[in-house]
């Protein structure tokens, strides 16, 4: 079958989201300085991870900011091979979903082991991360 | 007082690399075959649902250009998003417009074109449809790693193996061989899904639905415009389940199913007043091995943990207990996203009318009935819809 006709389209876009923080600034900061925070209502004290500005179960926004702990145990994961656009440079990575004792569930890369030895129920902890280039973020490591 | 609501006309174009055509003319492949055949014209379909997700193809108002190119211009349109449920979604907001009386005909569109940007690109743009800000940005989730969370925890509580899910593909790969509208038309092996490339462990090539452009319509009509118009075999949409979960897949409680797909399934057996048992033929959402798996158990064809046995024991092919995917489901036919939904519905809809050709795929027919699973994102939607003609 011949090649199908297409025509390059010659308007090209390129798309860089600016991400509001303001309302959990205090997250992103404390990430610099090694703490992970969650948010806890101040009304009906369920506490939140990710962060949230505004409870969802009671409607109230007088949050709390709680440091978690950051421990806890293997849910799930998977390792990424086949990796999106924007990630194409990275190695392999692991992502992992943890059941923390802080009563949160986290979902963030697992770093320092190898995919043959991680197992379903691994104790692991939460910590800050802080790329060189001076981006934040947060991954589990084993414990 | 509500309006029954029935199918009264399908069209499916050709799915696969459609290179060969623009947005426009794949449309007007399903939208036209769709009407036809009432001696009906686009100018007398008052309404128009649009299923797409569209961010791969370069038309942001697809449901205002394919009325243009179509013949509909003037209709009242929408384009309906609930990720790889938006057909489903598109069909629920034409049923529920004839169903409260405020039209009698509504067509249902669900298109795609996927293969217009590069393969990277559109594995970014489906990553980011859970919630970004905390599981695309920094970690780069991917649909194959969001259904590979799953094939983990099920293979560990239930004892589900690589080979098992590669059988899913296996039967679903049979079936699409023989349906001459599905994008990969070959027979697989156990072996080929088991050695083919990893793509987000244990996840394989052969476990995922392909990249998918194509098109499907129904058109659906009240019970006093099926009388009127004197249509045959009209197909009686019974009901239309929905639930939805959360966007951060961190909040869910297991990863063993999807919840939305056990809510959606059970709203929709009640509305119908019907069991899984009566299920003639299904349509489930395979997006990739596991899913088919874990939506034989949430949608209650068998207990929790026992997908496995169902399909290693052949009960969901022609002459099964209950026959599921027999068009080639996702994972054969192809996935174009926002038109999946739509594409369970027209084929259901020939499968109870009983005009499967070849044979071979016609599932045998005891009540009539016939089920559509479609979730959007990793459950994150999901309708379910009953058919019954």
């Amino acid at each position: 079958m011949d090649k199908p006709a297409v025509l390059k389209s010659a308007r090209t876009l390129q798309i860089t989201y600016n991400l509001p923080i303001s309302r959990t600034s205090k997250f992103w900061e404390g990430l610099k300085k090694g703490k992970v925070y969650a948010t806890t209502c101040q009304k009906c004290e369920k506490l939140h991870f990710p962060p949230v500005a505004d409870c969802g179960d009671c409607g109230s926004s007088e949050m709390k900011w709680t440091e978690l702990d950051g421990t806890g145990e293997l849910v799930t994961f998977t390792q990424v091979l086949v990796k999106p656009a924007s990630f194409n440079e990275e190695p392999n990575y692991i992502v992992a979903i943890a059941q923390l004792k802080d009563g949160v569930r986290a979902l963030a890369w697992l770093t320092g082991v190898k995919r043959k030895d991680v197992q379903i129920g691994m104790k692991v902890k939460l910590v800050a991360k802080v790329f060189s280039e001076g981006r934040v973020s947060y991954e589990f490591i084993p414990l | 007082m509500t309006n029954k609501v029935a199918i009264i006309g399908v069209g499916h174009s050709r799915f696969g690399d459609r290179s060969d055509v623009n947005l426009s003319e794949l449309s007007f492949e399903a939208v036209h075959p769709s009407i036809e055949n009432l001696g009906l014209t686009a100018k007398d379909i008052p309404y128009m649902a649009v299923g797409s997700m569209g961010v791969w193809s370069e038309e942001p108002l697809p449901a205002v250009v394919i009325a243009e190119y179509c013949g509909l211009t003037g209709a009242g349109l929408v384009r309906c998003e609930a990720a790889c449920a938006s057909g489903s979604a598109a069909a629920f907001n034409a049923y529920s417009a004839i169903r409260s009386g405020q039209t009698d005909t509504a067509l249902v569109v669900g298109i795609e074109k996927m293969r217009q940007i590069d393969t990277p690109t559109v594995l970014e743009m489906i990553g980011r449809a859970g919630y970004y800000l905390w599981e695309f940005e920094n970690f780069g989730m991917t649909f194959p790693a969001y259904y590979a969370v799953h094939a983990v925890q099920h293979m560990k509580k239930y004892g589900t193996t690589e080979e098992d899910l590669a059988m899913v593909a296996v039967k679903n790969h049979k079936y699409g061989a023989m349906n001459p509208l599905a994008h990969l038309r070959h027979e697989i092996s156990v072996e080929k899904v088991l050695n083919s490339s990893v793509i987000a462990w244990p996840l394989k090539l052969y476990d995922c639905c392909p990249i998918t452009d194509g098109a499907a319509a129904v058109l659906l009509a009240s019970e006093e415009k099926v009388k009127e118009l004197g249509v045959e075999a009209p197909v009686w949409i019974e009901s239309m389940g929905y639930s939805s979960d959360t966007a951060n897949l961190s909040k869910r409680e297991n990863y063993v199913g999807l919840d939305a797909s056990v809510k959606a399934s059970r709203m929709a057996y009640e509305q119908a007043d019907i069991s899984s048992k009566e299920v003639d033929v299904a349509s489930v959402h395979d997006c990739f091995t596991i899913a088919e798996i874990m939506a034989y158990e949430d949608l209650g064809f068998c207990e929790k943990g026992e997908g496995a046995s169902m399909i290693l024991e052949g009960e969901t092919e022609v002459g099964g207990r209950i026959p599921v995917n027999v068009d080639g489901g996702l994972k054969a036919k192809g996935h174009p996203i926002g038109t999946t939904g739509v594409s369970m519905l027209a084929e259901l809809t020939k499968q109870l009318r009983e005009e499967i050709k070849p044979r071979s795929r016609q599932a045998p027919m005891k009540n009539y009935t016939a089920l559509a699973h479609n979730t959007g994102g990793t459950g994150h939607y999901c309708y379910v819809t009953i058919l019954r003609r």
